[in-house]
């Protein structure tokens, strides 16, 4: 079991150029279904991806692989021609929240953003767009998400994965690996790995993660990985401590960041007092989760979480 | 982006936003010459000169060279001496100021050097109030924010007394609504023609907070005129970088001579950086990377010179040239690359590293930590290419290395 996806994941990609074109093929050489693309200039003609298999990815596969992936004007028009539920978006910043509301509108279950750099105001409005409809976006500015050798959306490195227990939630990428390949290492896996990205407003949150991972029953543990900004790892607290019935380690980054400073993601800053890294690693103490005190120390504190059951 | 209060109010103008008359300034015989027009449009036969520079505090700011001076100065003299007597207050004054070092709660020790002044008519101000728009990330929605404690810290306010602060969401489908206008209106004290006034300002500035895609406008204080009026009588606005691309015209307004030269250079070879105060450089890929690099530097007992994201698909030609700008910090006296390849490759890093080094020379010792896609490849690279480097097994051992060799 995992969340979100798995082997059954049929994936569209929005946005076929070169980043586009670049994980299409690292997800197909992993083993993900790609089953289409949308990009309206080049409808109707057909990607062709042939390569090395990636092993570390879906198991019972030749050495090789060749796919043809159908590119289509929309994202209505591909849905129909290939069942996907869920969709990849790589669409350049001016274009990417439009995406994301053509693919909602479409129906597709769970778009997944990659794209960094969307106007802020441009998500408020496709945030607002989605309200009310059955559609979970993760991202913008995420690394995707992964359940290891069942289906990868997105830009991170498969192989530093490893079907497992633990359930991983973070904002940012490499560090989100980092935390992986801890727990690769330490012998605990993951069930599904999910970025939910480093933009102040963005779809998924910590507490919809932690929910979906409270209810997955091979997720036995959650590491959640926090930043500096905003008040998601607050609200994670109070949700874990209310509801959480499996043990959860966390790891905050920007203890040493300046205030009033953007440390890179667009959500990362100290403003007005509010999201330090000292108020979260306090609230989160405070609802039972144990914090590593260092990045070297996810795997190990998610060990000392998961003995404590 | 940050910009001057004068192109703030520039901008607010120009979307029927009330603000003061006012002209900027860059040398002594300009603020002289602002003063007439200004007293005699207005009729007020008071003026204010005001610094502009891209912080705060600016009122209770003091200048290096004339420690009794504030960075804004309310001229008085012309209620009695005239117009000439203005004009000779603000020729003294802008003598001083222009050119001189402000050292505001925001700007640090250093303070930074006025430039440009702005000369602004006299108001005859009844109340100060605050008013602000700008993102609640809770509710991923703009919000307008407003106060009876004006001319106060919002910061101040909102811990000290935070049931004085309202707030209205904004709804990105319908804008702010006119019954939330009114609500804050009357929340605000406002009546008569001032109720009328604070409505429509309300109405402006948030359309004007929307079409520009501001991270933050900030009116502190606002204020009501002894005859009603509602003014911007300070103006804060930022921009959102993401969106400048949208608006041309506002990404002109860029003072680059109020950023810091370091971070602008790395901005060119999209490079985030961030300059510190600790003599450990850091060079990094990922944001919460680059963050948790810093925190475990400090962790073992040393200090972040920087903060530095190579970003996702850095090339060789980016990794150098973070490489130089860490160097260029005369107080770095280690470095320590922590990497973990994924898109990235390892061995990317190690050829810009390399070609770095090459090209400017290798002071300080340099501690690498390379994990993920090509590993062996960028370490294999790394030991063959002589380079006096050592490397690490992990994050922290990495930042125990570079502290006690630059210990």
């Amino acid at each position: 079991m995992s969340v979100m996806i798995g082997k059954d994941t049929k994936v569209l990609v929005q946005g076929m150029g070169k980043t586009g074109r670049f994980h299409t093929d690292k997800a197909i050489a992993y083993g993900t279904d790609m089953v289409g693309a949308v990009h309206p200039s080049r409808a109707g003609q057909t990607e062709v991806f042939e390569g090395e298999t990636d092993h570390s990815g879906a198991p019972g596969r030749a050495d090789t692989y060749r796919v043809e992936v159908p590119i289509f004007r929309t994202v209505a028009e591909a849905v129909a021609a290939t069942g996907a539920n869920a969709s990849v978006v790589y669409v350049p910043p001016p274009f990417a929240a439009d995406a994301i509301m053509e693919a909602a509108d479409a129906g597709v279950p769970l778009i997944v953003c990659i794209t960094e750099g969307i106007p802020v105001a441009d998500m408020v409005k496709a945030k607002r767009y989605l309200e009310g409809k059955a559609v979970r976006l993760v991202g913008p500015n995420c690394p995707g998400v992964i359940t290891p050798k069942e289906c990868k959306i997105g830009i991170m490195p498969g192989y530093i994965h490893t079907p497992g227990r633990i359930g991983v939630v973070s904002r940012s990428g490499t560090l989100t690996y980092e935390a992986v390949h801890q727990l690769t290492l330490n012998g605990l896996g993951q069930t599904t790995a999910i970025g939910i990205g480093g933009d102040p407003v963005n779809g998924t949150n910590f507490v919809d993660a932690l929910k979906a991972f409270n209810d997955d029953p091979a997720t036995e543990g959650v590491l959640m990985i926090g930043e500096i900004g905003g008040t998601a790892e607050e609200d994670a607290a109070e949700w874990i401590s209310a509801n959480m019935t499996k043990p959860v380690a966390s790891f905050i980054a920007g203890t040493t960041a300046p205030a009033g400073k953007r440390m890179g993601h667009a959500g990362a800053i100290i403003s007005g007092g509010k999201g330090t890294a000292a108020a979260k690693i306090e609230a989160l103490e405070a609802a039972g989760v144990v914090m590593a005190a260092t990045p070297t120390d996810m795997g190990s504190a998610m060990m000392e979480a998961m003995s404590k059951v | 982006m940050k910009i001057h209060e004068y192109q703030a109010k520039a901008l607010m103008a120009d979307r029927g936003i009330a603000v003061p008359m006012g002209r900027v300034a860059t040398t002594v015989d300009e603020a002289v010459a602002a003063v007439r027009p200004l007293i005699e449009d207005s009729g007020n036969p008071v003026v204010v000169v005001k610094s502009q520079i891209h912080a705060g505090g600016r009122g209770k700011g003091r200048f290096k060279e004339y420690p009794d001076l504030g960075g804004v100065n309310v001229v008085t003299d012309g209620i009695d001496g005239g117009i000439e007597a203005a004009e000779a207050r603000v020729r003294e004054l802008a003598r001083q100021m222009l050119g001189s070092i402000l050292v505001t709660i925001q700007t640090g020790d250093e303070g930074k050097q006025v430039s440009r002044l702005y000369i602004e008519q006299g108001i005859d101000i009844a109340t100060e109030l605050y008013l602000s728009v700008l993102l609640d990330r809770a509710s991923s929605r703009n919000i307008v924010m407003a106060s009876t404690e004006g001319g106060t810290e919002i910061e101040v306010v909102a811990e000290a007394t935070p049931e004085k602060i309202l707030k209205e969401e904004i709804d990105p489908a319908f804008g702010l609504l006119p019954f939330q206008a009114r609500h804050i209106a009357y929340s605000l004290g406002l009546e008569g023609d001032a109720f009328k006034n604070g409505v429509r300002f309300l109405d402006a500035l948030t359309k004007a907070a929307v079409e520009l895609d501001t991270d933050l406008v900030e009116i502190n204080p606002l204020v009501v005129t002894t005859d009603g009026q509602v003014m911007a009588l300070d103006g804060k606005m930022a921009f959102e970088a993401n969106a400048l691309f949208r608006h041309p015209d506002v990404a002109e307004l860029r003072d680059v001579s109020e950023e810091d030269a370091a971070e602008l250079e790395a901005k060119e070879y999209d490079l985030s950086f961030i300059k510190l105060d600790g003599d450990i450089g850091c060079m990094v890929n990922g944001a919460g990377l680059a963050m948790a690099t810093m925190d475990i530097i400090q962790t073992v007992g040393g200090e972040p010179a920087n903060f530095l994201d190579v970003g996702g698909g850095a090339e060789k030609e980016q990794i150098a040239a973070a490489f130089k700008i860490i160097t260029k910090d005369p107080n770095v006296k280690g470095i320590f690359v922590n990497i973990f390849g994924g898109i990235m490759r390892c061995d990317i890093i190690a050829e810009g590293v390399i070609a770095a080094v090459e090209e400017v020379g290798l002071a300080v010792p340099l501690v690498v930590r390379l994990e993920g896609t090509n590993v062996e490849l960028g370490k294999q690279m790394l030991d063959e290419s002589g380079l006096d480097l050592v490397s690490a097994t992990d994050m922290k051992d990495g930042a125990q290395k570079i502290l006690e060799l630059t210990r």
